[in-house]
C-alpha cells in the first residue's frame, strides 16, 4: 500500500438538498465567513512569517551559511589543509596557505573564500575539516545582496559569524 | 437664483456624487477583495505599501496599483487591431459607468421649495435602460479578445459572449416578476412600492415577494459580471487571463475598473429591487411605524440619513457578497454554465413569471 493514499467515500449520488446546490453554498459560505472573521479578530494566528523582517527559526543541524571557528587566542582554528577545498563538489572554497607566526601552529589561511553564489550547502567541506574550523550552525540562509562581489564571503567576514 | 442654474447645479452635483460613490467603492473594492480573499484563506493579505509608515492595514495598495498602471509601457501586441484594440478597454468600461445612471440613492428632498430625486435620471424606461446599456458591456470583452490577434483571449471572448447572452436572457425574465408586482419599470417607483408592508409585519421588500426571482437575478448577476462561479472568461488556469490577456498598463485597469464598477452597480441594483433600496424597514416620513401600532417621531433630517445610510449599507452588502462568494464557490465547467444558464434558469424564470401572474390574477387583484 502506497504510503499517505486515504481512501474517500464517495457518494454514487447526490441527494435533493445537495443537488439544489443553494444550501451547500449557504454552508460554505459559512466556513469561509468563519475563517475570515477568525483571522479578523486574531490576527496572531495566521501562520505567514512575514518573511524579510521575521525569519524562521531553523533547527539545530540545519546547514546555513558557513562560518570559521577561532582558538581561544583569536586566531583562527583553520590550519590551512586544503580538505574542505578539496572535497568540495561546487568548487566554492579557495584557500591561500601562510606560515603560521604562532609556533604551535603550521599554517594558517591567509585567504579563505567561500563563493556563496556556488556553494550547493552540501555539508561536505564540515566533514571534511579535521580541526572543526568550518561549521554551517549559523541558521542564516539566501544571503540577499546587490552585487556578486558581495557575495564571495571573505575570511573576516566568515570569521566574525 | 435662476433656475435654470439652480437645475443644473443639482444636476452636476448628483453626478459628482454618485460617481465619487461608486469610484470610491471601487477603490476600496479592489483592497476588501484582496483583504477578504486573504483572511479567507488564513492569509494576511496586502500590508506593505505604506505612507510615512502608516500602512493602515493594506488600504494603500490601490494607489499603489494605480500609479503603477499609469507608469507602465502603453504596448500594442503585434498583429493586434491597432482600433479596435484600443477602442475595446473604453467600450468595456464606458457602459459600466452608464448603468449607474438609474439608481435612486435615496429619497426625494425638497431645496428651496423644489423636490430634487435623489437619481441621476429618472427614466420612465428605468431597468430596461439599466439592461440595454449593460447588455453592451460584452462588446468591449469581444472586441479585447478579438482584436489582440491571441488565441487566449479569442476563447475567453467568445465564451464571455456566449456567456453574457445565454444569461441576460434570464436576467431579464426573473426580473418580470417585480415589474408585475410594483406595475412600474422606473427604479424610483420601485422602491417606494417596497415602503409598504407585505401582511402587516414584513416590509413588503422585493425579496419576499419574489424570492425565487431574487436568486435568479442574483445568479444572473453575478454571470454578467464574469464573477466566480462565472468568470470563465478570465479562466486562468485554461485560458490565462481571457480576453485581457494581451493588455497591459492603465488599459487593462480600465477592464478592472469596469468589472468592479459592474459589481458595484450590480449591488445597488439589487439592493434597490429586492432590499427596498433607500426604504428603511419599518421608517415612515415622520419617524417609525412598526406594526403593533408602536411609533416614534423622528426629525426630517435623521430620516433622510437613515435612509441614505440604509441604500449604502444594502449596497455594500451586496459588494462584499461578491467577494464572499467569489472565494467559497469553485468555477463552474463550462458546459455546467451552459446547462444551468439555458436548463435550469430559464424554465425556472418563465415558472416564476406564471406563478406570479397566476396569484396577482386570482388572489390578490390589481398587485399585493
Amino acid at each position: 500500500m502506497t504510503i499517505g493514499v486515504k481512501k474517500v467515500a464517495r457518494p454514487e449520488q447526490m441527494s435533493f438538498g445537495e443537488s439544489l446546490y443553494l444550501l451547500e453554498i449557504v454552508k460554505g459560505l459559512a466556513v469561509t465567513m468563519g475563517h475570515f472573521l477568525h483571522n479578523a479578530a486574531h490576527n496572531k494566528d495566521i501562520p505567514t512569517i512575514e518573511y524579510p523582517e521575521v525569519r524562521r527559526t531553523m533547527p539545530a543541524r540545519f546547514r546555513g551559511c558557513h562560518r570559521l571557528m577561532k582558538r581561544p587566542n583569536g586566531a583562527p582554528r583553520c590550519v590551512a589543509c586544503y580538505m574542505c577545498a578539496t572535497a568540495c563538489p561546487a568548487k566554492c572554497i579557495t584557500i591561500v596557505a601562510g606560515e603560521s607566526p604562532d609556533p604551535a601552529v603550521e599554517k594558517y589561511p591567509v585567504r579563505f573564500d567561500i563563493d556563496m553564489l556556488r556553494c550547493v550547502f552540501c555539508g561536505q567541506c564540515v566533514e571534511a575539516c579535521p580541526c572543526d574550523a568550518i561549521r554551517m550552525d549559523t541558521g542564516w540562509y539566501t544571503p540577499p545582496e546587490d552585487t556578486r562581489e558581495k557575495l564571495i564571503f571573505m575570511i573576516d567576514k566568515l570569521l566574525e559569524k | 437664483m435662476n433656475p435654470q442654474v439652480f437645475d443644473i447645479a443639482v444636476a452636476v452635483a448628483r453626478v459628482a456624487v454618485f460617481f465619487a460613490f461608486v469610484f470610491g467603492l471601487v477603490v476600496v473594492m479592489t483592497w476588501v477583495e484582496r483583504k477578504g480573499a486573504a483572511y479567507m484563506q488564513d492569509r494576511r493579505g496586502p500590508n506593505r505599501a505604506s505612507i510615512f509608515g502608516v500602512t493602515l492595514f493594506g488600504m494603500f495598495h490601490p494607489l499603489a496599483d494605480a500609479l503603477k498602471f499609469l507608469f507602465k509601457e502603453d504596448f500594442i501586441p503585434d498583429g493586434a487591431h491597432r482600433l479596435f484594440y484600443q477602442l475595446a478597454p473604453m467600450f468595456a468600461l464606458a457602459p459600466a459607468i452608464l448603468t449607474m445612471a438609474v439608481v435612486p440613492f435615496g429619497p426625494p428632498v425638497t431645496i428651496a421649495g423644489k423636490t430634487i430625486a435623489l437619481q441621476i435620471a429618472d427614466l420612465n424606461v428605468g431597468i430596461l435602460y439599466l439592461f440595454a446599456v449593460s447588455g453592451m458591456a460584452v462588446y468591449g470583452v469581444v472586441l479585447a479578445g478579438w482584436s489582440s490577434n491571441s488565441k487566449y483571449p479569442l476563447l475567453g471572448g467568445i465564451r464571455s459572449s456566449a456567456q453574457m447572452i445565454s444569461y441576460e436572457v434570464s436576467m431579464g425574465l426573473s426580473i418580470m416578476g417585480i415589474l408585475m408586482v410594483f406595475q412600474s419599470v422606473r427604479l424610483s417607483e420601485i422602491t417606494l412600492g417596497q415602503g409598504e408592508l407585505l401582511f402587516g409585519i414584513l416590509p413588503k421588500w422585493g425579496v419576499f415577494v419574489q424570492p425565487l426571482g431574487f436568486i435568479l437575478f442574483l445568479t444572473a448577476l453575478y454571470a454578467e459580471a464574469n464573477r466566480t462561479p462565472f468568470d470563465l472568461p478570465e479562466g486562468e488556469s485554461e485560458i490565462v487571463a481571457g480576453y485581457h490577456l494581451e493588455y497591459a498598463s492603465f488599459k487593462f485597469s480600465m477592464f478592472m475598473m469596469a468589472e468592479y464598477i459592474h459589481m458595484v452597480v450590480g449591488a445597488a441594483v439589487v439592493a434597490t429591487m429586492f432590499f427596498g433600496g433607500w426604504q428603511f424597514p419599518y421608517l415612515a416620513d415622520k419617524g417609525f411605524v412598526f406594526p403593533g401600532g408602536a411609533s416614534f417621531a423622528v426629525p426630517a433630517a435623521a430620516v433622510l440619513i437613515l435612509r441614505i445610510g440604509s441604500f449604502v449599507g444594502k449596497t455594500l452588502f451586496f459588494c462584499w457578497l461578491y467577494v464572499w462568494i467569489r472565494w467559497t464557490i469553485p468555477r463552474f465547467r463550462y458546459d455546467q454554465v451552459m446547462r444551468l444558464g439555458w436548463k435550469v434558469m430559464l424554465p425556472l424564470s418563465l415558472l416564476n413569471i406564471f406563478v406570479t401572474g397566476l396569484v396577482l390574477l386570482f388572489i390578490d387583484k390589481g398587485g399585493f
